[in-house]
């Protein structure tokens, strides 16, 4: 598989999930686990450019695609992504478990609706939890990226 | 001082690398560490007749497997946290029970394998044989005692407490307008999105360990840890890294993992690392709120209270480790901002065969505020006021401050508020929002609350300058979320003259700062901004000291202005403070950035106070005076600070659905002075929604087994965005006359009275009484049919 552009050997455990294939076999640590039964979306990652949950997949499910975690969007050294410097700019994160995987539901949902509406912010972070910020700066975060994105 | 950074809305200086994913939690600490499970107790209370590790054990992959006869400390039981004298029968569990176990999820054997995996088919092979015993859920089972959670426990009563001000029962007597009134609140979990994960490793040729803790109490870990395997606390370092959440239950001393970790790294000679899954979390971490009140309200016919009189019960759960802390918050604050002349409270800490209870955000106050403002709506109900009105006519004066309560506080003293308006956050609040939104099955619902935040016993900082004229400071407690490595680099860059992106802060790390409590009960800004306060004011003045003689004027004409020491009105005369951390210690040998200047060839005379002797021009470091531009200070407030603020919403609720909308929200806070307004909005806004969720959405379900029936994100509701409302919010300052920079805690606010806000409007919605909490959708179903 693919991961953040570059081809990595396949797991040998059958069993490993893909969320602990990449933390703990390749070393990103970006994606967190916050439930590991797909409710929370703290392991969101993108498999060939869409949102998933990398808790409900085996490693080996993900053989022949390309998988993008939060450390593929801005490499060391460069900006941020547009998403990561509005969630900055709106501070959309406090403890920043869950901001991994709301970063990636954005850049999934922003592939899809490049200026959504309020509802769509809405149902596109819906698969995210976060116990700190009460969504509303979240919210923001969206619009701003939509700026920054032009 | 300069107020430059304090109040402006500094973007957090934290965020970069948690958004590129280079943040530092527990489990992303890898260094081969071995991995660990839990065998928990699925039944709520039994006895243990046989454990069998055998199978466990030989297991490939199985490093060891560990139950009470294995360990050194198998009999102890755990610390007590807090001990009061009215905690009668306090009871803690032990590491891993052997004998009875008393909730569902009570760790018996704990496994340490290569790998979680392994770990986790292990503890399947742990046999445990139980013999079930009567299981006591619910405080009301509790209290009628027909079976005991502890044999020695009559009543499953841990401890009793009344207090009283005035005469409750003659002022009931005479008062023209009784009520009696009954409520209920249940227990939720704070559920942070990163469930708790402890590293350690044992260095055996340093003798030292090395803890990594999702803990919000790091220091604590460390002392305790000292003392249970005899080290020096010199040789025990925690670290709280990063830490995705906290919201009270993370503070603990200790639970079962924070001792075995550390005990296997010691034992096996490799880093060990256990990580919680979700579903453990849910039984295995501290919960909160079950509470059952009996309220008998007196007033008079403009709705004016006389007395009141509460009697409660709180379900403190299966041990009381964090003592009765909960129920005495609460007994405090149930007046909240509201004159009581006659006031009684009588509470009673109830065992129950569920998971033991320590405080959760808001801790002991939303059941308090749900209390107190369910029965102001009570009596204008009754004498068919407007609630507003009933209110208002009941607040504490602003001419009143200190107001003294009268009652017993979680720090020992008696609760007196050090200031606040309450009328006016009222006002504020009722014109914020409006006019009644047009429809049917809507209803407004408001609640004023006042929050003791700020308690001691105290924190420190360390504040130092470097040759490079960069600030590190460092403070004991750690963050989970709240902006402290922001907002303490906004209150040490006013006092040093610097930019903020010039001070880094360390926090939650005891090789940076050992001493210090915890992060808890909204005190980090009171206790360690204060410290921080401090400690940057001692080195702000030891820069003017060495400037001075340097400048030879007098320390008193010098100002810190844009990273300089300069005389005042005279910009042109100054020294950089990078060049005053130079001369501040006098060296021997340069070793680059600026040190020349410092040695003893080139550095001035210095005119400190003469030595014995012939005359000198004095020792390169004056007597008295120590090497480095740094200091170490502490705060230790006198008092909590009283925060306070009112709630206000309109709710939908659908008549066929029992879908609840909110159509507004607004909050008007009062924490004092604000020191970041951006991190402050944050704070209320996952505030509101926790207590949202709190109020609605989270109500843990314990079966009449003591099995809890929601163990999971599935059913146990946290809400999404598409839950919760937009909030407008507005602030009032009152500053506190305790601290210097005049601050109270903000941490809680957002939850307090979101339940009696939600409760009320609900009520009026839906022409249905609301005495309880949480609610849900079915539940409105069953109150509506009666």
């Amino acid at each position: 598989m693919k991961v953040n552009g570059v081809e990595h050997p396949a797991p040998t455990d059958a069993r490993r999930l893909l969320s602990d294939h990449l933390r703990h076999d390749l070393g990103l640590t970006g994606t967190h686990v916050g439930c590991e039964h797909g409710v929370c979306g703290c392991c969101t990652v993108l498999l060939d450019g869409a949102p998933i949950r990398s808790c409900l997949m085996l490693a080996v499910q993900a053989e022949g695609h390309e998988v993008t975690t939060i450390e593929g969007l801005a490499r060391d050294g460069e900006p941020l992504h547009p998403v990561q410097q509005a969630f900055h700019e709106c501070h959309a994160l406090q403890c920043g478990f869950c901001t991994p995987g709301f970063v990636m539901s954005v850049v999934g949902l922003l592939a899809q609706h490049a200026k959504p509406s309020a509802q769509e912010i809405d149902e596109g972070i819906a698969g995210n939890l976060c116990r700190c910020t009460g969504y509303a700066s979240i919210r923001r975060a969206v619009d701003r990226a939509v700026e920054l994105q032009k | 001082m300069t107020t430059r950074w304090f109040g402006a809305p500094v973007q957090r200086v934290e965020d970069d690398r948690l958004l590129r994913g280079h943040g530092r939690f527990t489990d992303d600490i890898g260094e081969g560490a071995l991995e660990c499970c839990f065998v928990r107790s699925p039944h709520a209370h039994a006895r243990i007749t046989s454990i069998d590790v055998a199978a466990a054990r030989e297991l490939p992959g199985v490093v060891a497997v560990y139950t009470a006869a294995d360990l050194p400390f198998g009999d102890v039981d755990l610390p007590l946290l807090i001990p009061h004298p009215n905690l009668t029968h306090g009871r803690t569990q032990r590491c891993l029970a052997s004998e009875v176990v008393r909730y569902a999820g009570e760790a018996v054997a704990f496994v340490v394998a290569d790998s979680r995996y392994v770990a986790e088919d292990a503890a399947d092979l742990v046999q445990v044989e139980y013999e079930p015993l009567p299981v006591v859920i619910t405080p009301e089972v509790a209290a009628a005692a027909e079976h005991l959670v502890h044999e020695d426990v009559p009543g499953n009563v841990a401890a009793e407490m009344i207090q009283e001000t005035g005469d409750v029962d003659d002022a009931l007597a005479q008062a023209p307008r009784r009520k009696k009134l009954h409520f209920r609140y249940e227990r939720g979990a704070s559920s942070p999105m990163e469930a708790r994960a402890v590293w350690a490793r044992w260095n055996e040729a340093e003798r030292k360990l090395t803890v990594f803790d999702s803990t919000q109490s790091p220091t604590s870990i460390r002392g305790g840890l000292a003392v249970l395997f005899g080290l020096p606390e010199s040789h025990v370092e925690v670290i709280a890294p990063d830490v995705g959440g906290g919201f009270g239950p993370k503070i603990m001393l200790f639970y079962p993992d924070e001792l075995l970790v550390p005990f296997a790294a010691m034992q096996l000679g490799r880093p060990v690392k256990w990580t919680e899954d979700r579903q453990e979390s849910f039984t295995a971490v501290n919960q909160e709120r079950g509470q059952v009140h009996e309220v008998e309200v007196g007033f008079d016919g403009e709705g004016k209270l006389l007395a009141l009189s509460d009697d409660f019960i709180h379900d403190g759960g299966a041990y009381t480790p964090y003592g009765l802390i909960l129920p005495i918050i609460t007994a405090a604050q149930i007046p909240g901002p509201y004159r009581i002349p006659n006031y009684r409270v009588r509470f009673r800490d109830m065992y129950t065969n569920a998971t033991p209870t320590s405080p959760y955000r808001g801790a002991g106050r939303p059941h308090a505020c749900f209390v107190m403002e369910r029965t102001l709506d009570a009596i204008a109900s009754e004498l068919s006021l407007d609630r507003v009105e009933v209110r208002r006519r009941n607040l504490i004066q602003p001419d009143a401050f200190p107001y003294n309560l009268g009652v017993a506080w979680q720090d020992g003293n008696t609760v007196v508020y050090d200031s606040g308006d309450y009328p006016e956050l009222l006002d504020r609040a009722v014109k914020m929002l409006g006019p009644s939104p047009e429809g049917d099955h809507v209803g407004m619902g408001l609640a004023i609350y006042v929050e003791g935040t700020g308690v001691g016993p105290y924190e420190g900082a360390h504040v130092q300058v470097l040759v490079s004229g960069k600030v590190v400071a460092a403070t004991g407690i750690p963050s989970q979320g709240q902006a402290h490595a922001t907002v303490w680099a906004q209150i040490v860059a006013d006092e040093l003259g610097v930019d903020v992106a010039d001070v880094e802060i360390s926090s939650g790390d005891t090789r940076r700062f050992p001493w210090g409590v915890g992060t808890f009960a909204s005190r980090g800004a009171v206790t360690a901004g204060n410290a921080m306060h401090v400690a940057a004011g001692m080195v702000a003045d030891k820069a003017k000291r060495i400037a001075a003689d340097h400048l030879e004027v007098d320390p008193a004409d010098l100002e810190l202005v844009d990273g300089q020491v300069r005389v005042k009105g005279s910009p042109d005369r100054g020294i950089p403070l990078a060049a005053v951390a130079v001369l501040s210690n006098p060296v021997r040998y340069a070793f680059g950035g600026g040190t020349e200047a410092a040695t003893q060839f080139t550095s001035r005379p210095r005119p400190g106070p003469p030595l014995p002797g012939p005359a000198l021009p004095g020792p390169p470091l004056p007597v008295g005076e120590q090497p480095g531009l740094e200091a170490t200070g502490y705060f230790s407030p006198p008092g909590s600070t009283w925060a306070s603020g009112c709630h206000a919403a309109y709710v939908r609720v659908d008549p066929q659905t029992f879908r609840l909308e909110i159509l507004k929200y607004v909050v008007v806070h009062d924490c004092g002075r604000v020191i970041n307004p951006l991190v402050l909005q944050g704070q209320i806004e996952g505030g509101v929604a926790q207590g949202i969720g709190g109020a609605f959405y989270e109500r843990l379900a314990y079966d009449a087994d003591g099995q809890l029936r929601n163990a999971s994100f599935m059913e146990f509701l946290v809400p999404y965005a598409t839950e919760i409302p937009p909030i407008e919010i507005d602030h009032i300052e009152t500053p506190s006359p305790l601290n210097p920079l005049g601050v109270k805690g903000a941490g809680e606010a957002g939850v307090i009275p979101v339940g009696a806000v939600i409760g009320s409007a609900i009520a009026e919605a839906l022409g249905v009484p609301i005495t309880e909490m949480p609610l849900s959708p079915l539940r409105l179903f069953e109150l509506s049919k009666g």
